[in-house]
């Protein structure tokens, strides 16, 4: 084991370690904080968070994202909801079971400490929200509501519709607008960050492109955090913004910081399936709705074919002809496993046959059955009606869906045409969240000192499979309860450190390398458009990187990803010039390193070889096709080192003092 | 399907900008109003010419930066979608379509389709916000919040700032969007404290933005791609007429 990555989690009992930390980090007194400067880097929910929560200690901050608005940042679009262990449901939650169905969700690929952080903090993050107005759901006496989310026997979702994400970011968003209003923090939007400036080793800077007019810009910083987000449109299709990127991680990582667990990607079951060709990215329908829907595909193949004919309609097959094959395979959490778990199993009734549209690769989320027997009955004896008709229990029914998920509802008729009220919908897994990100320790910072990665930029505590409803936990937990301590234990050391000017040495040569890659592209002016490397790359990465891989695929993605980098960087053609708003160059800069990343991501799950969360390794399987790990060679986090002529690995050994690790079962 | 586009070109914020033709072969029904951009800048850009720019990002209609003028409407034909959930199976094959960025003075022409809405976060920024510092909240279930309020506070909230309200209007008002954030704030208990200051702060600021006036032709919520009310106008006007009575 590398001795480089300390973890540097606290001594002590596992409840009592951020305690102890807190009332013994140091701390940064006011007067010094107003002439520290903090660069953060994203306005999602972790940048959001972090930027505001910083500004109103007193640090300077400034703040940076490619989109037009702060608001717009991809948290936005988090649907379902935020975990939090209140147990205003007296359903026996606690700190402790939130932390371990988070780490047994994760299949023990995650730090105990981190993510028992996490759990202790989720309370503040939900107090925090409604005093900032976040409309959450309620009930009718007044108090907070509650829904289940897959991988937990408890209902601990907090959810505002199925536009939790919005409701929460645009509450961060206030909080940091509020700053900007004192001045306290001043934000950059569409400008996007082309590199990290280190000086002695440390970071101290971005050089950051004003879209707009294509201006370079040489920014200072004590500190700079990346709150970036995920890579998951290494892809290309996935339910990602279009902007989503890996360019602020990626440029850090070339700089120093290691990357962590690059492979564990998380496919999400329930998207809709792809239309054609032309398709650019691809929709998610929330977990959420598992806890009213119930997936299933024919149990005869003559059904199935009919159904991708479209000779028959899945409203026409008979219950008994039915095979609820998440209820079949895992009783005990039935419809609501974990996203791994659920996408592999889809995975396997398309890949035997019983796929119901007409490409082979959909299955059924039906609520007719919690529609009409759950809801309508509970409507209809409200109403006092003691023998309602079929017709009376599906109208009472569907208003209830309405309410609490009628904009997805909206939102899935409007793309496929279909009215889900009416049909089941149809769903198929696709790659909705990257688990792995750049290495932090326990107080967020990478391997360069003073760089910082929060939300799902850092790879800490989601371990191989993130559970719904936690990324907006973290993303919150990191940027306003996390952060705002830890970055004191860095910033006490350089309260003597005065601004380094930007005529410095290291930012005028970083920004030339900037300028100089910017002019490369332009001048490749080459026959194919960025899009279409784009998509020859999530070609690769889908097939042989997805949901299952194996070491055959691997190699023949590596060396596919490498043709494709050749030829990328000789026939690319990037339209318009560097000093105006050209989309194609933003583009093309992104595509250069989601490539790069691609071949890493294929080396990591070539290097792990054992089937854990989001990593599925065909050779590595129980005879019931679960998942098999290897907690005897690989209970560790992989971070990959940067160096001149290649990746060099180096491990972190996962410890569990806590919690006894176990083979993961959800039957 | 094949489709004729009229579409608005203009190099930057200063250029001069005009109407041009475009024609689009091989429209799939199921291609989204994007894609078929998509498709077109492909194009272009195989031929050497300069692709349109379009701000669009999360194409799920929640981040609210697509923000295209489709014949003479917001978002186009169909009510409550945005530009990005606008399917070509809304038109028909051979249709001419034209597309414009959105028209006021307070959203400069950045390039082609793709406007400047940051007067939004200067309005937010004035005053959209409960002044609430991290770590000072109570417990959560300490101030119960009668759903009915609840539930409105949230149609409110589901604004996405794109902007089509100003866009639709004749007056270019912003007041659509200022007061869907008023009101989410309004109805709520823990926005009560500085209601005042924030309805006086947050029109100021939309006034010095250039913002037009309003004078309640509606179509402002009636383009609006989320549904948002125009009774949150209504509740504005009252919060302010106040605000001003009280002399806060």
């Amino acid at each position: 084991m590398s001795n480089i990555l300390d973890s540097k989690i606290p001594e002590g009992n596992l409840n009592e370690k951020w305690t102890k930390y807190k009332s013994s980090v140091h701390l940064v007194n006011p007067a010094n904080k107003r002439s520290l400067e903090i660069i953060v880097v994203g306005s999602g929910l972790a940048g959001s968070a972090a930027a505001a929560s910083l500004a109103e200690m007193g640090y300077k901050v400034k703040c940076f994202c490619f989109q037009d608005s702060p608001r717009r940042a991809h948290s936005i679009a988090a649907q379902g909801g935020i975990n939090a262990a209140k147990n205003y449901q007296n359903d026996g939650d606690s700190t402790y079971r939130l932390f371990y169905d988070t780490i047994k969700g994760g299949d023990y690929r995650a730090r105990e400490g981190n993510v028992h952080r996490l759990a202790e903090v989720s309370s503040s993050i939900i107090d925090q929200c409604v005093a900032q107005g976040v409309p959450f759901a309620r009930e009718y006496g007044g108090l907070l509501s509650n829904r289940s989310f897959g991988g937990t026997q408890v209902q601990r979702t907090f959810y505002a519709a199925g536009q939790t994400g919005q409701q929460l970011l645009l509450g961060a968003y206030s909080a940091l607008e509020r700053q900007v209003g004192m001045g306290q923090v001043k934000m950059y939007s569409r400008h996007e960050m082309l590199d990290v400036v280190t000086i002695d080793g440390k970071a101290r800077g971005i050089i950051a492109r004003d879209l707009v007019t294509g201006k370079l810009e040489r920014h200072f910083g004590h500190a700079v955090l990346l709150c970036s987000g995920g890579y998951g449109n290494v892809f290309y299709l996935s339910t990602n913004a279009m902007g989503s990127n890996v360019t602020a991680a990626w440029k850090a990582h070339k700089r120093g910081a290691y990357m962590a667990n690059p492979c564990y990607t998380q496919i999400h079951p329930t998207c809709i399936p792809r239309s054609g060709d032309h398709q650019s990215k691809l929709t998610l329908m929330s977990e959420s709705l598992r806890n009213d829907g119930r997936i299933w595909v024919p149990a005869k193949k003559e059904d199935a074919e009919a159904l991708r004919n479209g000779t028959l309609r899945p409203t026409q097959i008979k219950e008994e002809d039915r095979d609820y094959y998440l209820e079949r395979r895992y009783p005990a959490f039935g419809n609501l496993v974990p996203r791994d778990v659920a996408s592999r199993a889809a995975k396997e009734r398309c890949d035997a046959g019983y796929g119901v549209n007409a490409t082979g690769e959909a299955v059924y989320l039906d609520f007719f059955y919690n529609m009409t027997e759950k809801y309508g009955r509970t409507e209809a004896t409200k109403k006092g009606i003691e023998n309602p008709t079929a017709a009376q229990l599906k109208e009472f029914g569907a208003g209830v869906i309405k309410e609490k998920y009628g904009n997805l509802f909206d939102m899935y008729k409007q793309i496929t045409g279909v009215d889900p009220y009416e049909e089941p919908m149809q769903i198929y897994p696709a790659v909705h969240y990257t688990m792995g990100g750049l290495w932090v320790d326990y107080n967020l910072m990478t391997t360069v000192p003073g760089l910082y990665a929060l939300g799902e930029a850092n790879f800490s505590d989601h371990g191989a499979n993130r559970l719904g409803a936690s990324a907006l936990m973290q993303g919150l937990a990191d940027g306003y309860f996390v952060i705002p301590y830890t970055i004191g234990d860095y910033l006490a050391d350089e309260i003597r450190t005065k601004a380094i000017s930007t005529d410095h040495p290291a930012f005028v040569a970083t920004e030339k390398e900037v300028e100089d890659k910017i002019q490369k592209l332009l001048n490749i002016k080459g026959t194919k458009s960025v899009d279409h490397y784009h998509k020859r790359l999530g070609k690769i990465m889908w097939d042989k990187c997805g949901m299952a891989r194996n070491a055959e695929g691997l190699k023949s993605a590596i060396a596919e990803i490498q043709q494709i980098k050749a030829e990328f960087w000789s026939n690319v053609r990037v339209p318009g010039e560097a000093n105006e708003f050209n989309q194609e160059l933003e583009k093309a800069g992104r595509v250069a390193d989601f490539i790069e990343l691609g071949e890493l991501m294929c080396k990591d799950a070539l290097e792990r070889n054992e089937s854990c969360g989001g990593h599925f390794r065909e050779e590595y399987q129980t005879n019931e096709g679960e998942a098999l790990r290897d907690d005897v060679n690989f209970a560790f986090v992989s971070a990959w080192e940067n160096q001149e002529d290649g990746w060099k690995l180096h491990k972190e050994e996962l410890k569990f003092e806590n919690i006894k690790i176990a083979a993961r079962s959800y039957k | 399907m094949k489709i004729n586009l009229k579409v608005w070109r203009q190099k930057n914020n200063k250029a001069k900008g005009e109407l041009k033709d475009y024609k689009v072969d091989h429209v799939s029904p199921d291609m989204s109003f994007l894609e078929m951009f998509d498709v077109l800048n492909e194009d272009l850009i195989t031929k050497g010419d300069d692709p349109i720019a379009f701000d669009h990002d999360c194409r799920e209609g929640i981040c609210g930066s697509c923000s295209m003028h489709i014949n003479g409407r917001p978002h186009g034909p169909l009510a409550g979608v945005t530009t990005c959930q606008l399917h070509m199976r809304s038109f028909k094959d051979g249709d001419t379509i034209v597309v414009e960025p959105w028209r006021a003075g307070a959203f400069p022409v950045t390039k082609d389709l793709s406007v400047d809405r940051t007067a939004f976060d200067r309005i937010i920024a004035a005053g959209g916000f409960i002044s609430v510092n991290t770590g000072n909240a109570q417990d959560a279930n300490n101030l119960p919040i009668g759903k009915e309020a609840a539930d409105e506070a949230f149609m409110s909230a589901a604004c996405i700032g794109c902007g089509a309200c100003v866009a639709a209007c004749k007056n270019a008002s912003a007041m659509l969007f200022v007061s869907a954030k008023v009101s989410q704030l309004a109805l709520l208990p823990q926005g009560q404290p500085e209601a005042k200051m924030r309805v006086m702060a947050m029109v100021n600021q939309m006034d010095a933005e250039g913002f037009g006036s309003c004078t309640n032709t509606g179509a402002c919520s009636a383009e609006c791609p989320k549904g948002i009310d125009l009774s949150n106008i209504a509740r504005m006007n009252r919060e302010f007429f106040s605000a001003n009575l009280t002399g806060k």
